[in-house]
């Protein structure tokens, strides 16, 4: 390895950062917030087969955001450590304690020792049998574990998002209110601007308390459309300037046929993104490629706009 | 021997984040051969190792009109002792497919385990169900690794059944223990009591019984096998063990309550002493 000249290790932990930064903020946003009856998950995903949220053991699921690649590479790992240590012990020494331990070190070693980090942000939640056992850690792309109480908005305009889920969320909420927040927090643009998000373009998942065994379940879209409109209409107010950049998830769900769409949108992503890590020039680049899929994000130059 | 986490850094192993088959038993054998059930070494000049653990016997399975149903008897035995009275041999595989087995019970028990975490990995990993026969291949491929300990004397015979999604009935497939798949139609028996309880099931079993009738059946088949095999348990009355018996339909598995299977054989106790048959 030749070190041209001396880079701070300040500068280059900040470089890297920045970088996995950028390219989180880029996708679109995951919520896991607490209910009642358990742990619910929400994101904006249009694909059926390459999901966002997806069972890790009985009582544990995972939610990621960032580069479809990489997260899936966890959350395999992530099955395999938790059905070998349920295979080696029982399957109760299984834990989501256990399990943010090893992604922690896990992202962790891969931000400092190799040459790019993790574009990702996950969430490894585990149902207990009381509320109060429940648990929410968030790891992020430098390893960082934070042990969340009630609710994580992740990727994209997290924050912002973030705000109006805290201002929305209190105990015991039913599924689904708990669910029209997550999906009026995920349809909210810039300043009051929203926009109505449909069933069909939402992946949604609960981890469910009283379920006997594996706990994880998928909400089917006829299901979660009727919670979305039990308790009246999602706030719905769409704004001229939404009108055009709303047609951005169309190219996605145009060739419905399966699976490619996301994939071809991840993959370009990521060759982009691989082939020359360190330089900034290919993250601009993919963000305009992506931008179709920013559409609803209301500005598409939110990629650029680092916070 | 890695522990699922690298025990210097606890970060996981390059071998968890390597992307591959969505195997379990395939993961374990590249990660750590050492907790295959099969993967053992036996010390030379072992006479006879069968009298040393226990083993298990009869499970009967049969379809009937909309899935398929499979019941074990309770007892597992070694040489002549009986080793355990309430040892359960039938189990859910996944949610559509349940699986019993006759012989070693120690490996059989986690060759089963075994199998019941690769589905439920597979559909994790995969997000999709196996197809039932694809199913009942990889038991097949995961009972060809015990062949060495077959040899031995430490055999495992499984009997798979399941409701097949796409064809929309139930199908029953039987093993050996070098690990041929065969097919069976209609019903089905292994282990040592199996020779009187498939006579008793080609006897009882009547195209279009539905789940009841055949819970009948089978209670019947396994209350014959006990009577003639001494390593097959009958009901037992005094402890209240009876048969496991489980059907699969379209709606998933589903162990039928001890009560009704202890009512099921009282019955049959009942109609033979009013026969007075003294054979």
């Amino acid at each position: 390895m030749n070190m041209p000249f001396y880079v701070s290790p300040e500068q280059l932990m900040k470089d890297r950062a920045d970088f996995a930064r950028k390219g989180i903020a880029r996708g679109r946003s995951v919520v896991v917030l607490a209910y009642d009856g358990g742990i619910a998950f929400a994101t904006e995903n249009p694909s059926r087969a390459l999901h966002k949220i997806s069972e890790i053991y009985d009582r544990i699921a995972f939610a990621a955001v960032g580069k479809y690649n990489e997260f899936e590479n966890l959350r395999v790992a992530g099955v395999r450590y938790a059905d070998m240590r349920g295979y080696s012990y029982d399957r109760s020494d299984v834990t989501a304690r256990g399990l943010a331990n090893a992604y922690a070190q896990t992202l962790g070693t891969v931000f400092i020792t190799e040459s790019k980090p993790l574009e990702v942000e996950i969430v490894v939640a585990e149902v207990g049998a009381e509320p109060a056992d429940d648990q929410i850690y968030r790891l992020t792309y430098d390893g960082t574990v934070a042990d969340e109480h009630s609710f994580v908005v992740m990727g994209g305009q997290a924050e912002q998002l973030g705000r109006r889920v805290k201002d929305g969320w209190r105990e015991n909420m039913s599924l689904g209110e708990a669910l029209r927040l997550a999906v009026a927090a995920l349809g909210s643009g810039e300043g009051s601007s929203s926009r109505t998000i449909e069933a069909a373009q939402l992946e949604v998942a609960v981890l469910e308390r009283n379920r006997p065994r594996r706990a994880f379940r998928r909400l089917a879209r006829q299901v979660l459309a009727d919670l979305l409109v039990d308790g009246g209409e999602p706030p719905s107010t769409d704004k001229a300037p939404q009108a055009a950049p709303d047609a951005g998830p169309a190219p996605e769900g145009e060739p419905e046929a399966g699976t490619a769409p996301e994939a071809t949108e991840d993959t370009t992503d990521q060759t982009v993104t691989d082939e020359s890590p360190a330089d900034v020039s290919p993250t601009e680049e993919s963000a305009t490629e992506e931008k179709p899929d920013e559409g609803p994000d209301t500005s598409g130059t939110t990629p650029g706009t680092d916070h | 021997m890695t522990l699922s986490a690298d025990r210097t850094t606890g970060r996981l192993p390059d071998a968890f984040l390597r992307p591959g088959s969505s195997s379990f038993v395939d993961f374990l054998a590249e990660h750590a051969p050492d907790r295959l059930p099969g993967n053992r070494n036996m010390p030379a000049g072992m006479t006879d190792p069968a009298t040393l653990s226990p083993h298990a016997t009869t499970i009967v399975a049969m379809t009937f009109d909309g899935g398929v149903l499979m019941a074990g008897d309770r007892r597992a035995t070694a040489g002549n002792m009986i080793a355990s009275r309430s040892i359960e041999k039938v189990f859910p595989a996944d949610e559509y497919s349940a699986v019993g087995f006759a012989g070693s019970a120690g490996i059989g028990l986690e060759l089963i385990r075994l199998f019941q975490l690769e589905l439920e990995h597979y559909e994790k990993i995969e997000g999709s169900l196996l197809s039932l026969t694809g199913k009942a291949n990889r038991l097949a491929t995961m009972l060809r690794g015990n062949l060495q300990m077959a040899m031995q004397g430490l055999a495992v015979v499984p009997l798979f059944a399941g409701y097949d999604l796409d064809k929309d009935t139930g199908r029953i497939f039987s093993y050996d223990p070098t690990g041929g798949r065969y097919e069976e139609h209609e019903h089905h028996g292994v282990g040592s009591g199996s020779v009187f309880a498939r006579g008793a099931l080609k006897k009882l079993w009547r195209r279009g019984m539905d789940a009841e009738a055949a819970t009948r059946v089978a209670v019947e088949a396994l209350y014959d096998a006990a009577d003639d095999d001494s390593a097959t348990g009958g009901p037992d009355t005094v402890r209240g063990i009876f048969p496991v018996v489980a059907t699969v339909s379209v709606d998933g598995y589903q162990r039928i309550e001890s009560a009704e299977i202890a009512r099921v054989a009282e019955q049959i106790a009942a109609e033979r002493r009013e026969r007075g048959s003294l054979a």
